[in-house]
């Protein structure tokens, strides 16, 4: 029992229509850490997630959170888990008190404690002094922080929490991630769904790549960088220094074909184990007296690992005005 | 002002009740908190108030004078048939009050709730006839200032409200299995409306049904609409008709046998989407 995984899923299906959302969709994700869902918008992560929160049935599959079935145990499951979406699923007439209240008592609390914990938490998501404001009065980082605590009222083991800062500011964005990082070393699991290839870096213990409806990759986001492969140096040369010097002395360490933008003065070298060349690399640029502008050693980024999963590349949304610094993913062809 | 205090790790569970005991009140919270709202939106009471005010005027001093043979005061005969249409159209707001609730996401949060799923319906229907109620007796004072004269006993007269809350629940059941049937709230608004202008014009609401054309009046008067204004209007002008109540209430029981089933399992059927 111990050691179940906190969320599990095997080969889940849905379709609407024509639409195959979900074609054998496999999570898993160990207690008190936080599994990142990662993909375009209609891969399927928000099917996913109404799946694993009892709100639809798959057409196929078996799915247990916090060991109980989701479509069998559905009942005793609500009591367990907590849900915010993206949409912010508060009522925008309610006050921030009224609506965790409410909350409370459909969660089948006595009136008293329905109440205190709304205060509670209200004091806890910053809310306290907009606690007898109506919802609709709210900025979005706001309303983001009041449904997320409406999901928290009976302090659930798992949380599911479907894109919770699509549309925030960069601020508000900070905010969320250190609530969740908070959150998950209180103990709770947490399932996350983002289209920001950032956001899952930054907050995953585990990233599970999903487009069309299936995981095409899983692991930590630095087993997914690696697996992509891909690390290179990026040497810029000084003007004055030569750049078939430079293309000579770097060769050794070239796993690859060396790319060269003469204009740029920029040389390209893919590598293995990059961090344990670096120093000979400099010392042979030396001796090779190739001065330097820049060197560096990059590693792929998640941007990289999409594009080399999917064969599409991870474009910048330009709708998405609200988070300038985070680039959601989108297919062109969705 | 008592210090906030945080309840403990024992508190923070589910009270043991009996299924039925939450059902109802899960539907009394979500009740509650419609009704909390409509002071807030003044704006949706006053015009869901001056609609039938703008029809009792309107009917009482444009087309009055120019129709006879309703055997009373116009305005008597009148009083009747807008409570009904009052009622009615007051009950769109069901429709349009979930399509509200489905397309913000408040049904998902609802639906991930360990609560009663009855809860988001009867919640709602509740609540709008407690709205209800409120309408129709604005519109009994409306009616006083411009010449009605109930007649007969006060207890007819309860019935007769008795017999129009019963239509503003029923048809409210009608305008929830719309509004869920539909993609939008745009879409609950007109669909759960267009359907009602002729059902409310071609009846008894306003004009006695003897001057319209035979085809027309084999329909006006038999339909709902018809035979729940004339029994209230029986029940309110001391003329009741005890065939035409108990046809009046046949009408909403049936209407409720058929749509409460429809508007739950399209509830089902949305919320899998």
């Amino acid at each position: 029992m111990a050691n179940r995984p906190a969320i599990f899923a095997e080969g889940l299906y849905k379709r609407y229509g024509k639409t195959q959302a979900l074609a054998g969709l496999d999570l898993q994700a160990e207690a008190a850490t936080v599994l990142a869902v990662l993909g375009p918008n209609g891969a399927g992560k928000t099917t996913a997630v109404r799946i694993l929160t009892t709100l639809l049935r798959p057409d196929a599959g078996h799915a247990e959170v916090a060991g109980l079935d989701v479509v069998k145990q559905a009942d005793q499951l609500r009591a367990r888990i907590g849900l915010a979406g993206q949409y912010a699923a508060v009522d925008e007439n309610l006050t921030g008190f009224e609506n965790l209240e409410m909350v409370g008592r459909l969660y089948h609390l006595a009136g008293r404690v329905a109440r205190q914990r709304a205060n509670e938490l209200l004091a806890r998501f910053d809310l306290a002094d907009a606690a007898k404001r109506t919802v609709k009065t709210y900025s979005g980082g706001m309303r983001r922080r009041l449904d997320l605590a409406a999901s928290l009222v009976m302090t659930p083991p798992v949380l599911f929490l479907d894109e919770p800062t699509t549309g925030l500011d960069p601020r508000s964005r900070l905010g969320m991630w250190d609530i969740i990082s908070g959150l998950v070393s209180d103990g709770t699991t947490v399932l996350l769904t983002t289209q920001y290839l950032e956001e899952a870096d930054q907050l995953a213990h585990s990233i599970a790549v999903v487009d069309h409806g299936r995981v095409i990759a899983s692991g930590t986001a630095d087993e997914l960088k690696q697996q992509v492969g891909g690390e290179r140096f990026e040497i810029t040369v000084a003007r004055g220094g030569d750049l078939t010097d430079a293309m000579n002395a770097l060769r050794p360490y070239s796993v690859g074909e060396i790319q060269l933008e003469a204009e740029r003065r920029h040389i390209i070298v893919p590598v293995v184990n990059g961090a344990h060349q670096l120093a000979a690399v400099v010392r042979d640029l030396d001796t090779a007296h190739v001065p330097l502008e820049d060197l560096a050693l990059r590693r792929p980024t998640l941007d990289e690992v999409f594009l080399t999963l999917t064969g599409q590349p991870a474009t910048s949304d330009a709708t998405d005005n609200a988070a300038p610094d985070a680039r959601p993913l989108a297919r062109s062809n969705a | 002002m008592t210090i906030a205090s945080t309840p403990t790790r024992a508190e923070l569970r589910p009270l043991e009740r009996p299924r039925f005991v939450w059902a109802i009140a899960d539907a009394l919270t979500l009740a509650k908190r419609n009704l909390v709202q409509i002071p807030r939106i003044p704006e949706e009471l006053i015009f869901a108030t001056i609609q039938p005010v703008m029809f009792v005027l309107l009917f009482r001093y444009v087309f009055g004078g120019a129709i006879a043979g309703t055997g009373t005061t116009y305005v008597n005969y009148l009083m009747a048939g807008i409570f009904t249409q009052t009622v009615i159209f007051g009950s769109t707001t069901t429709g349009i009050g979930l399509a509200n609730d489905l397309q913000r996401g408040l049904v998902d949060r609802f639906r991930s709730l360990p609560m009663a799923k009855s809860a988001v319906l009867t919640g709602r229907t509740l609540s709008d006839l407690v709205r209800n109620t409120f309408v129709v007796l604005v519109m009994w004072v409306v009616g006083l200032l411009v010449g009605f004269q109930p007649q007969g006993s006060p207890l007819a007269w309860l019935a007769a409200v008795g017999i129009l809350l019963l239509t503003s629940f029923a048809f409210s059941w009608i305008s929830a299995t719309i509004g869920l049937a539909v993609n939008t709230v745009e879409a609950a608004q007109s669909a759960g409306f267009i359907w009602l202008f002729p059902l409310t014009f071609a009846s008894s609401i306003f004009v006695p049904t003897k001057t319209m054309p035979l085809w027309l009046r084999g329909f006006a008067e038999h339909q709902p609409v018809s035979v729940i204004a004339n029994a209230v209007r029986g029940l309110l002008l001391n003329q009741a008709d005890p065939t035409t109540v108990w046809a009046a209430v046949g009408y909403c029981v049936a209407m409720l046998v058929i749509f409460v089933p429809l508007a739950v399992r399209a509830y089902g059927n949305r919320a899998a989407r």
